[in-house]
């Protein structure tokens, strides 16, 4: 099924899947904003899969703009960097806007700050050279990523130096990156790439330089030609192959995306990295880069704030730990029909409804959602139609599972494969019956695991 | 005001039950259309009764449930116009509405309502009175109308063939102009009503191959073991009940399997007890208890064709 794209292993797709409305008109074509320094930022302490960062700084300190204010607490956690400078206040507490609730630092702004024109230069601006890269070796662009407190920008959050670490049992052979944006809705990927390709390349010319891999491949889906032109002609020379994807929900999913585009299949329960393939976004490559070539830790991040209810749609260059609220305001505001917010896109973003839930490393995008787009039909039984079985991307029995969930049947579910379910909203949305198929599997999983600890 | 709640935060509102429900009753018009043309008042009278006899008995059994009306659905009125038309036009009015109480109060009822029920609900209503009503249903059923309608004053060309050899004409079966239960009859109509539902994706398209390719198989295999036999494949396709039971009746998603490839053993399955039964029973056409049969298996054909998952072994 499928053509084959010549050149590259996979068949640019993947088996299943649904077509979301795309909506990427509302800030597709937005350019890059950048926002202005806020007068005080919340830093979430956990920002990353995996352990809490702890502070570094005592409060009263004054910090500097760059300045490593919490450490990594274990191989797994990335320290996190102030965005502003100013004073360090007293740690406290904060919510999520996924729920969770975290220990936080406040930093109240003092001092010079980074502003405008030179924080865009600073970030993504200026030269890239890649001619000279070999004076770079494995250790030390690894210590540069982990130093950083680069975590994967595409919304995992999973801390980019665990990836790259050399590992003789289990070598990579593929650079894969992540240029596909299947979420309806967000387009700070794809600003990125059009604005920035040249961090792009030249970061993912220095992973492929960590892993010694064979293939460095950019994945975009086809519906975002002139990104694909764009880095096109970035590429040039380099390597480095596009790879032309359907566009298709959830297109950017790790597991999916390495099967359309090098045809291999990651083990269940497995990592890309059983198949020799590492993934990383678009944003994560550009701040590799910068880690490498000019020292800088990720303090800001592209973020898409859209949809139908706020005002001005925009992409936004923002400090990570300034508010939802702040960049809803500096977008006008939400219209009077805005009826859910969400931080990422639509299909996996969590609603939130506190203005001061602070932006992570993690944070895509705010899509704002109006009536109209959640014009929901009433739910009714399942109709044992097969739907969910057919778009499923795991290729899993999503019904089954569910029933399993709300049974609490922890057998069936794991027998079921319940655990490979990565939530992707894919069977929810296509459920003829409306059903919450994914709420009811989340809690499967909280079963199943609760029934393993037993 | 605004909302929190999980995600996904779309949902494709093109895609409900209430609208599964409305193109199983689009796909049902060319058959319905024809069962009207054919068999004129009896098709009218048959369809009204067991229409409004369904909606009354869902109304009836969601109420002493204390279930939520479900009449908005549409899934009750489907089950109406299917049984109507797997029944012979000239069956007495209380046999419609029998098979329509038993439809909707023993099959899907007392299973729990919509989408709980394990066997589809018409073929119960049907194999009921079918059962308790043998002379009004029985191959002599078909053949008391009287000469108000042409078509009627024969035998089905199942029976015509079993008891008396006459081969009825492949181009009479093709476009309906034979006796026979009301939507059975014609082949063309099914096929219309049935690629739309097959495109809309509201049947799946396993199911009806299924049955398809395994009466294909059987009959082919038939006719080569008595060469010159005077029903072929094509009239087994074409005759009786088979595509209207193999587009309407086995693609009810409920009492069918979840996955493609349980389907597609589903609709063989029914393709291959209709054979037998054709063949080797008393009765003449076999489609309803194939079709039960197949439902009670459904389960188990779950369970044996769990798809491997991404990655798994
Ligand atoms: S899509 Fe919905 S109604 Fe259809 S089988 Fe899956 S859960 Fe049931
Ligand atoms: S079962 Fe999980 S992986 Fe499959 S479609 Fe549903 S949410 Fe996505």
């Amino acid at each position: 099924m499928g053509f084959k794209f010549k050149g590259f292993g996979g068949g640019g797709s993947f088996a299943h899947g649904v077509h979301p409305p795309e909506r990427k008109n509302f800030s597709g074509d937005a350019a890059i904003e950048v926002v202005p320094p806020p007068g005080k930022v919340m830093l979430p302490l956990l920002q990353n899969v995996g352990a809490p960062s702890v502070e570094a700084v005592k409060p009263k300190t004054v910090v500097a703009v760059g300045e490593m204010v919490a450490k990594g607490s274990a191989f797994v956690s990335a320290p996190i960097h102030t965005p502003i400078a100013g004073k360090v206040m007293k740690t406290g507490m904060t919510t999520l806007a996924n729920g969770r609730h975290v220990k936080a630092m406040p930093i109240k702004a003092d001092g010079e700050q980074l502003t405008g024109q030179a924080l865009w230069n600073d970030v993504f601006g200026g030269e890239w050279p890649r001619d000279d890269l070999d004076q770079y070796d494995g250790k030390q662009i690894v210590d540069a990523i982990q130093g950083a407190g680069i975590v994967g920008l595409g919304g995992a959050a999973f801390p980019t130096h665990v990836k790259y670490v050399p590992n003789d049992e289990k070598p990579i052979d593929t650079v894969l990156i992540n240029g596909c944006e299947c979420e309806p809705y967000l387009t700070a990927d794809y600003r990125v790439m059009l604005e920035a390709p040249d961090p792009v390349i030249t970061g993912t010319l220095l992973l492929g330089k960590v892993t010694g891999a064979r293939e460095m491949i950019i994945g975009i889906e086809d519906n975002k030609p002139e990104a694909i032109e764009v880095l096109t002609r970035a590429a040039a020379g380099t390597g480095i192959r596009i790879a032309v994807l359907k566009t298709k929900y959830p297109q950017g999913s790790e597991k999916q995306l390495i099967v359309a585009a090098t045809g291999r299949e990651v083990p269940l329960g497995g990592l890309p990295l059983d198949v020799g393939v590492a993934v990383s976004n678009v944003g994560t490559v550009a701040a590799v880069a910068r880690a490498v070539l000019r020292g800088k830790p990720l303090t800001h991040r592209v973020i898409t704030v859209t949809g139908a209810g706020i005002r001005n749609p925009k992409n936004l260059l923002a400090p990570i730990g300034i508010t939802m609220g702040e960049l809803i305001d500096y977008c006008g505001g939400l219209t009077p029909d805005a009826a859910r917010m969400v931080a990422g896109g639509p299909m996996m973003g969590f609603a939130f409804s506190d203005m001061n839930a602070p932006v992570t490393k993690g944070t895509s995008g705010i899509t704002i959602l109006t009536h109209d787009d959640l014009k929901r039909e009433e739910e009714t039984n399942c109709v044992r139609c097969g739907r969910c079985v057919d778009v499923c991307p795991m290729n899993l029995v999503p019904t089954k599972i569910a029933l399993a969930s709300r049974y609490k049947d922890a057998e069936l579910a794991q027998q079921y494969n319940i655990m490979a379910c990565f939530e992707c909203g894919s069977c929810a949305y296509i459920c003829p019956a409306n059903l919450p198929l994914v709420q009811l599997i989340r809690t499967g999983k909280a079963v199943v695991i609760a029934a393993g600890k037993k | 005001m605004i909302h929190v709640a999980p995600s996904p935060h779309l949902s494709n509102t093109a895609q409900t039950t209430r609208r599964m429900m409305i193109d199983v009753l689009i796909g049902l018009a060319p058959v319905v259309g024809v069962a009207v043309y054919v068999f004129k008042m009896y098709a009218v009278i048959q369809l009204a009764t067991c229409v409004v006899s369904c909606l009354a008995a869902e109304a009836l059994f969601t109420r002493m449930r204390g279930n939520k009306m479900t009449l908005c659905d549409f899934s009750a009125a489907v089950t109406g116009v299917i049984l109507a038309l797997s029944l012979p036009g000239t069956a007495p009015w209380y046999v419609g509405v029998i098979a329509a109480f038993v439809a909707i109060g023993i099959a899907k009822a007392i299973f729990g309502g919509i989408g709980m029920n394990l066997f589809n609900p018409a073929m119960v209503g049907r194999a009921f009175v079918m059962i308790a009503f043998a002379s009004a249903l029985g191959a002599s059923g078909y053949m008391d109308a009287g000469s108000a309608v042409d078509a009627i004053t024969q035998a089905t060309p199942l029976t015509a063939f079993k008891q008396g050899g006459i081969t009825t004409p492949l181009s009479a079966l093709f476009w309906g102009t034979t006796n026979g239960s009301l939507g059975e009859t014609s082949a063309i109509a099914c096929l219309i009503g049935g690629l739309y539902l097959c495109l809309r994706r509201t049947a799946s398209w396993e199911i009806p191959t299924g049955v398809i390719a395994a009466t294909v198989v059987l009959g082919g295999i038939g006719n080569l073991v008595c060469p010159g036999a005077q029903w072929t494949v094509l009239h087994h396709l074409l005759g009786g009940a088979l595509l209207f039971g193999a587009f309407f009746i086995a693609t009810d998603p409920v009492s069918s399997p979840l996955t493609p490839k349980g389907k597609f053993i589903f609709g063989a399955g029914t393709g291959a007890i209709i054979m037998l039964l054709r063949v080797f029973s008393g009765y003449p056409e076999g489609v309803m208890f194939a079709v039960l049969l197949m439902n009670a298996v459904t389960p188990l054909i779950n369970r044996w064709t769990i798809p491997r998952p991404l990655g798994g072994k």
